[in-house]
């Protein structure tokens, strides 16, 4: 495996462009993606505010408003329907351009050739057109702010056959859904040369000495992710072109016969209404793993490194994360247990799904056990990798209940779904960025983050998401229905007060997000240069300068002697022994599974 | 800071509990005949829950304030106890068999709703679903309803079903409403139809949750216990109206059930 080691190998670029912009090198496309990750995620959260704030005080006006869409905020006031296309945008930046972008493609990228001792990519020029793809998309996306009747508001699941008639269907369901269908099918095809480049990287291009088992755990989460990115993307991509197929071509993939809207009746016929949420959940599922996986791998680097000591069996993580990778493939029509489904099937996709809990509670077993007898060296990066652990607990145990069809009766499309699924794919992967941010930031751009600030962001961003996600848990076992505007029924008009606390949470938590972006930026130009290895860790992305040279490891190949968590030992370096040190110690070895 | 950390969670875990021990929220009360096994299903998997919520949020406190921070001269290499080995057992054995009881139970209450046949005598009802309302149709006299034909509905001159009495004998005495009423006690078999896009019949009162799916009627059935009026609500994005696409829904006594739909034939 060490002769291919270089073979992605190329020259460092002279020119502006070619450095910085349509670059070749792992590193500079990894902190694009991480860019393009940032800006989505204040896109994201903007609109998650104004989200907040017109389901709270309904008829208030949000100043300003007006100039993002005339017709969606008359006199700032928003409308029902651009609650909707904000909803569906909000979810679409999040879900696609952050959850997936940044603990995967961005971190991926910069790490993945690092942790298994290569130059590059095994294919660099692919790798860069992975990054414009995905950016292409965004544009995309952008662009469905400035058509005329605006982005979709067919929610990010964009069931037919409300996406597939056309602008018959309500506003944003013309050009609006082509639009997002066009940006999504880009971007699984951004992702799935992301998945090529990762998947070979880390089976032909490690050095000498590293093992399977000897790679660090986020780069073992990356490869489970790829495995899932390559099989899914390609389902999602050819299941967004049928939908535009539908709109431009005549077509009648998911439009069945006999529709009548707006009192006309429809052109299509024949096609099937349950055919997208199959295509759909068969990506949608395992899409969830893809965006909270790379954050387990993460959370686990920077805990091992905080703890100073492995985890309890470096294996049964791995063997844990790939059991959730081929199980959630089999769990996606518990999204589609009331949908109309055969009910028989219902209960068929019940099982896999208590199943899953089985592998989670493994995983999080392994660290809470692994905090036992440590000594856990508190930093930002390790307050966000411990609430990590909080969250992720949450949310796996509020999927006891959606994992059921007879309690989905009750849940199904309730704030109490939207608690879940924020605690356990959003919040928890949200936390495993920061975690990560805060742990690689130094070897990303060579300069250290500051402290105090950063546990500032952590204590009120903690508090905060757990003031905002907890109290939807109510709202659902009383019956509020998620993707409502305002809250007509009789039944849920008591349960408004609730929404106000939860947006006075939310705009809180988002504003101290601002902590972070003013810590990120300062410090990106400001902050104290960072050492090799400010962390007294041991995976090979600490034995080389921040920022790493072109090449990663200058003109050496590294050779690999230990497994990556060698701490809690006795070296001449102190309590640990760097992955790439020949040292062999007397004794105290741990957990080396060559 | 790892001990502020600790104290954090443990309130945070209790301040979480409260609500849910106290039911401050809680699902509205059941007036069906099914309902009571989706309750117990809910209340043992909020027991199950609730404990794993709790016990690993309070463990996973405990440990942060016990084993945070350098004790020199101490190593770090403590396994738990039972290692690796013993976590995986516990976790396949405890919540394998906690899960796989959750499911198995699961299964009576869901197949109470769909692995069994209307009754003979249930009283046939159809909904449709279209933007942004439901309408509802009652076979007249000859218990029979007639054909829908999408090519005649029209809301502009309300005919929301698409009938045509002048040529289908079963529509002439069919009666469209817009609230729905059933008599209690008796079992309903409802024939659910979409007019333009995905919908659901979501009636929480009445542990009742499904959604309509364009190109395929479905039917379900059940009995409400109880008189009272309640509320059916949309709970499928179906367009900019969705927040507001609901009906109410009625249980009425036997006679007043009659009165009801005589008073709504006669308005035909």
């Amino acid at each position: 495996m060490h002769d291919t080691a270089h073979a992605g190998a190329h020259h460092a670029p002279t020119s502006f462009i070619r450095k910085h912009v349509f670059s070749l090198d792992h590193k500079v496309i990894g902190k694009q993606y991480y860019g393009l990750g940032l800006v989505a995620v204040f896109i994201g959260m903007v609109l998650s505010w104004l989200m907040r704030i017109h389901l709270a005080w309904t008829n208030a006006p949000i100043p300003g408003l007006h100039l993002l869409s005339s017709a969606g905020a008359p006199g700032d006031v928003m409308t029902p329907e651009y609650y909707l296309q904000v909803m569906t945008m909000h979810a679409t930046f999040m879900v696609f351009f952050v959850l997936t972008v940044a603990p995967f493609a961005a971190f991926g990228n910069f790490f993945i050739p690092i942790h298994t001792g290569a130059e590059d990519m095994p294919f660099p020029h692919f790798n860069m057109m992975s990054f414009w793809t995905t950016f292409v998309a965004f544009c995309v996306m952008i662009l469905s702010f400035f058509v005329a009747d605006g982005p979709t508001l067919g929610g990010w699941t964009q069931y037919a056959p409300l996406s597939a008639v056309g602008k018959v269907a309500g506003p944003g369901q013309g050009a609006g859904v082509v639009i997002w269908a066009t940006s999504i099918a880009i971007f699984c095809v951004g992702q799935l040369f992301g998945s090529l480049n990762f998947i070979p990287n880390i089976l032909d291009l490690r050095c000498k000495g590293m093992s399977l088992w000897r790679l660090p755990l986020p780069t073992w989460a990356w490869f489970i992710t790829s495995c899932m990115g390559l099989t899914s993307f390609s389902v999602l991509m050819p299941a967004c072109i049928l939908l535009i197929l539908d709109h431009v071509a005549g077509t009648s993939f998911f439009v069945a016969s006999n529709l009548v809207i707006n009192d006309q009746l429809q052109p299509h016929s024949g096609g099937s209404t349950l055919l997208w949420q199959h295509l759909f959940w068969f990506f949608g599922h395992p899409e969830v793993y893809i965006a909270i996986v790379p954050g387990m791998g993460i959370v686990s680097h920077v805990l091992i490194t905080s703890m100073r000591k492995p985890m309890l069996s470096h294996r049964v993580l791995v063997y844990s994360m790939g059991a959730l990778a081929v199980l959630s493939y089999m769990v996606y029509g518990h999204h589609m247990f009331v949908s109309g489904m055969n009910p028989f099937s219902s209960v068929l996709f019940s099982f896999p799904t208590l199943m899953i809990t089985i592998p989670s509670t493994i995983i999080v077993l392994i660290w809470i056990g692994s905090l036992y007898g440590a000594k856990i060296r508190i930093t930002s990066a390790s307050l966000f990798a411990l609430g990590f652990i909080s969250l992720f607990i949450t949310g796996g145990v509020s999927g006891f209940f959606l994992a059921q069809p007879p309690i989905q009766i009750l849940l199904h499309a309730t704030y109490f779904v939207v608690a879940h699924f924020h605690f356990t794919m959003a919040i928890a992967a949200i936390f495993g960025i920061f975690s990560g941010t805060y742990f690689w930031f130094p070897k990303m751009w060579g300069r250290m983050m500051n402290e105090t600030l950063g546990r500032i962001h952590f204590w009120c961003t903690f508090v905060g998401v757990y003031a905002i996600f907890m109290p939807m848990h109510y709202l659902g076992l009383a019956g509020n229905v998620r993707r409502y505007s305002s809250f007509a029924p009789d039944y849920m008009q008591p349960l408004v007060p609730v929404h106000q606390f939860i947006t006075i949470a939310a705009l809180f938590t988002g504003a101290v997000q601002l902590i972070f972006l003013y810590n990120f930026f300062y410090s990106k130009f400001k902050g104290p240069i960072a050492p090799e290895n400010p962390w007294e860790a041991t995976s090979l992305e600490w034995t080389i300068p921040s920022p790493p040279p072109h090449n990663n490891f200058g003109d050496v190949h590294p050779v690999v002697y230990h497994d990556p968590y060698q701490y809690g030992v006795e070296s001449s370096t102190g309590d640990y022994l760097m992955q790439n040190s020949p040292e062999q110690l007397k004794s105290g070895v741990i957990n080396d599974e060559p | 800071m790892a001990k502020l950390f600790a104290v954090t969670l443990l309130i945070i875990a209790i301040v979480s509990a409260i609500p849910i021990i106290r039911n401050t929220w809680h699902p509205m009360e059941d007036i069906s005949a099914h309902g009571q096994a989706i309750d117990d299903q809910l209340s043992e998997t909020m027991w199950e829950a609730g404990i794993s919520f709790l016990a690993s949020q309070i463990i996973l406190a405990w440990f942060i304030w016990k084993f945070s921070g350098d004790r020199p001269g101490e190593k770090t290499q403590k396994k738990f106890p039972g290692g690796a080995k013993g976590l995986v057992i516990a976790a396949i054995v405890l919540v394998g068999i906690e899960v796989f009881a959750l499911g198995i139970f699961g299964v009576k209450a869901w197949g109470a709703i769909y692995f069994t046949q209307p009754g003979p005598d249930a009283l046939p009802i159809q909904v449709q679903a279209g933007q942004f309302a439901f309408y509802f149709r009652y076979p007249g006299p000859d218990g029979a309803l007639g054909p829908i034909h999408a090519d005649k509905i029209s809301e502009g001159n309300q005919n929301f079903f698409g009938l045509d009495p002048a040529n289908d004998v079963d529509s002439r005495d069919d009666i469209v409403t817009a609230e729905m009423a059933i008599p209690v006690n008796k079992e309903i078999r409802l024939l659910m139809h979409a007019k333009d896009v995905s919908h659901s019949f979501y009636v929480p009162a009445l542990r009742i949750h499904q959604d309509f799916v364009p190109g395929l009627d479905l039917q379900l059935h059940f009995t409400a216990t109880k008189v009272g009026r309640y509320e059916i609500v949309c709970s499928q994005l179906c367009g900019l109206g969705h927040y507001n696409m609901k009906a109410y829904l009625s249980v009425l006594s036997q006679q007043d059930y009659d009165d009801w739909l005589k008073k709504e034939a006669a308005m035909q």
